[in-house]
């Protein structure tokens, strides 16, 4: 388990993945938008995507669990 | 002199320069650590040093041979500098009353000469059977940290920290223009994982509480972490290549190598002020190849801090990355930038802000983290210097961004603005809400409101257009990224005659 976290609080502007795909290190998976910049989130490491945590619009806060991956 | 006289002096010489028990060079080998003194051969020209003092400190004592730390005098770079070494194979590299003392008088010889201090850290601390003639005393550990004060500013300060810098002894690292950590093995705390435990019933590992990759990472007290203790001697080599030995010196020039160019500087920078690019791309175009030392790395990315060479000649750059964080301003990322600035003007080292900066971090975490106070840091540290400094607007510069990346009010030698540069309280979109969000909501039908939004942004945007912002002579000049690099070269080059005080007065009241 690999928690991909959100590195400031912002919105949901895009998911880039779906759960059950794979993912390689430095993959954007999600585009924030915060501070009307756009922030892209981008994997760590390589791994599956077991789940997505927010939907597009969603309200985060910095660190939490974007995607998980298996 | 007999036979005997000078044999005593051989074998005492020998004993002492082999350091610690054997069983403590195993334990040096099993943590991929060198010795005291192979490290010092490492960091010196020649691979050798001649001048050393106090090596028969504590001689007479059982398993003391130098009390711990070797002091010497050599050459990196072909400038001279003043080292301590904590050698740990005596008792951990801790601190006894002459220890003390030999790290005091290296730091006054430095003083002396105006010539750079390396401090080669790996200590257990004070030696408690000691204490009473090390640590409150007037030639106390207090007076290394006093001297360090003393010293910052006037010569160049380098740590390179390869084992533990604990309690007190992690103010020396704390002290220094720079420290570089040796992952894996370095580590700084004022309480062990132990006294944690013991005292607040907290429960970590060493690397959680003070590891090498925490604190380049996460608390800022690290700046360069490196893989092995030969990669952080040769980083502190080159460190302090981009310097001068002392503050009334200049930083050398060395050869031009021209940069290594993959795509042209104006195809990196999006048109779209929102769109995300990675800042080292640009930067790398920009300078000479090969050239980048950066401090501080893996703390707070969104600003990029380090040295470069344009035309062979030393430049500190700041430059928001808009890839992480959007380049928006936080705490630490103004808490970074401040004091490279002000390690660069201490050293004479002429600065080139890269603003792209959508303005200051907002919400309640950063507000009550004193983002303003840390702010203040920011803007007061580049306000305060007398080197050259030149503003590149390379895209927006919004709200308090522009005047943290040395805007036209703080006057810099020019503020140069790319083609695609935005200078504003706030960008279009921001504004328009502001200024016409009751108008935009009274709007009912949907496509008329975009249409009208959409109106206003392009007024805003004609507004704030950078030929007007010329025409005002708000900034001086208009350069394409590609005319960059060479406007750069010749604008320092022109500069350089610089010579200003900035302000009369005894010093100012820091708002740190």
């Amino acid at each position: 388990m690999k928690e991909i976290t959100a590195s400031m609080a912002g919105t949901v502007l895009n998911v880039l993945v779906s759960e059950g795909e794979s993912v390689s290190a430095g993959q954007t998976v999600m585009m924030l938008e915060s501070m009307k910049m756009e922030i892209p989130i981008e994997a760590t490491e390589a791994g599956e995507v077991s789940t997505v945590n927010f939907n597009v619009g969603d309200f985060v806060n910095e660190g939490d669990a974007l995607v998980v991956l298996k | 002199m007999s036979k005997t006289l000078n044999e005593t002096l051989q074998t005492t010489t020998e004993r002492i320069e082999s350091g610690g028990a054997e069983k403590y060079h195993k334990k040096l080998d099993s943590q991929n650590k060198l010795f005291a003194r192979k490290r010092l051969e490492l960091l010196f020209d020649d691979g050798s040093y001649k001048i050393e003092d106090g090596k028969f400190a504590n001689n007479k004592a059982e398993g003391l041979p130098a009390d711990g730390v070797v002091t010497a005098i050599g050459k990196v770079g072909g400038k001279t500098v003043c080292v301590m070494a904590n050698d740990s194979t005596v008792k951990a590299g801790s601190w006894g009353a002459r220890t003390v003392e030999k790290i005091i008088r290296i730091q006054e010889t430095a003083m002396r000469l105006k010539v750079p201090m390396y401090y080669l850290v790996d200590s257990a601390g004070a030696r408690i059977t000691d204490q009473i003639e090390m640590f409150p005393n007037r030639r106390g550990a207090g007076k290394i940290f006093y001297n360090q004060v003393k010293m910052s500013g006037m010569i160049p300060q380098v740590c390179v920290l390869f084992g533990p810098s604990a309690a007190g002894g992690a103010y020396i690292p704390a002290f220094c223009d720079i420290v570089i950590m040796v992952d894996k093995n370095a580590s700084m705390y004022l309480g062990s994982p132990r006294m944690a435990e013991k005292v607040i019933g907290e429960k970590v590992t060493l690397e959680e509480m003070g590891g090498a990759r925490m604190h380049c990472s996460i608390s800022g007290c690290g700046d360069v972490l490196a893989e092995s203790e030969e990669e952080a001697i040769d980083s502190a080599r080159h460190y302090l290549s981009y310097f001068p030995g002392n503050y009334e010196s200049k930083p050398a020039k060395v050869k031009v190598k021209a940069p290594k160019i993959d795509k042209n500087l104006s195809e990196i920078v999006p048109e779209n002020q929102n769109v995300p690019f990675d800042m080292y791309d640009f930067i790398n175009g920009l300078i000479d190849d090969g050239s980048f030392y950066e401090m501080k790395k893996l703390f707070a990315p969104e600003m990029i801090t380090g040295f470069a060479r344009l035309n062979g000649a030393p430049v500190g750059i700041i430059a928001n990355q808009p890839k992480v964080k959007g380049g928006v301003l936080f705490v630490d990322s103004a808490d970074k930038a401040a004091k490279f600035i002000t390690l660069c003007d201490a050293f004479s080292i002429p600065l080139l802000f890269l603003a792209d900066v959508p303005g200051f971090m907002i919400g309640t975490k950063v507000e009550r983290a004193g983002i303003i106070r840390h702010g203040a840091k920011l803007i007061a540290a580049m306000s305060d210097v007398t080197v050259p400094k030149i503003s590149v607007i390379v895209r927006k510069a919004y709200g308090a961004g522009l005047y943290a990346m040395a805007g036209p009010a703080f006057e810099p030698d020019c503020c140069i603005a790319l083609p695609t540069a935005q200078i504003a309280v706030m960008g279009p979109e921001a504004a328009v809400n502001a200024v016409y969000s009751n108008k935009i909501n009274e709007i009912e039908d949907p496509k008329e409101r975009i249409q009208y939004v959409q109106e206003k942004h392009k007024e805003y945007k004609e507004h704030i257009d950078i030929y007007k912002l010329a025409s005002e002579m708000i900034v001086d000049d208009i350069v394409s990224a590609d005319q960059l690099r060479d406007e750069l070269i010749d604008r320092y080059a022109g500069y350089e005659s610089k010579e200003m005080v900035f302000s009369e007065r005894k010093h100012p009241v820091y708002p740190v």
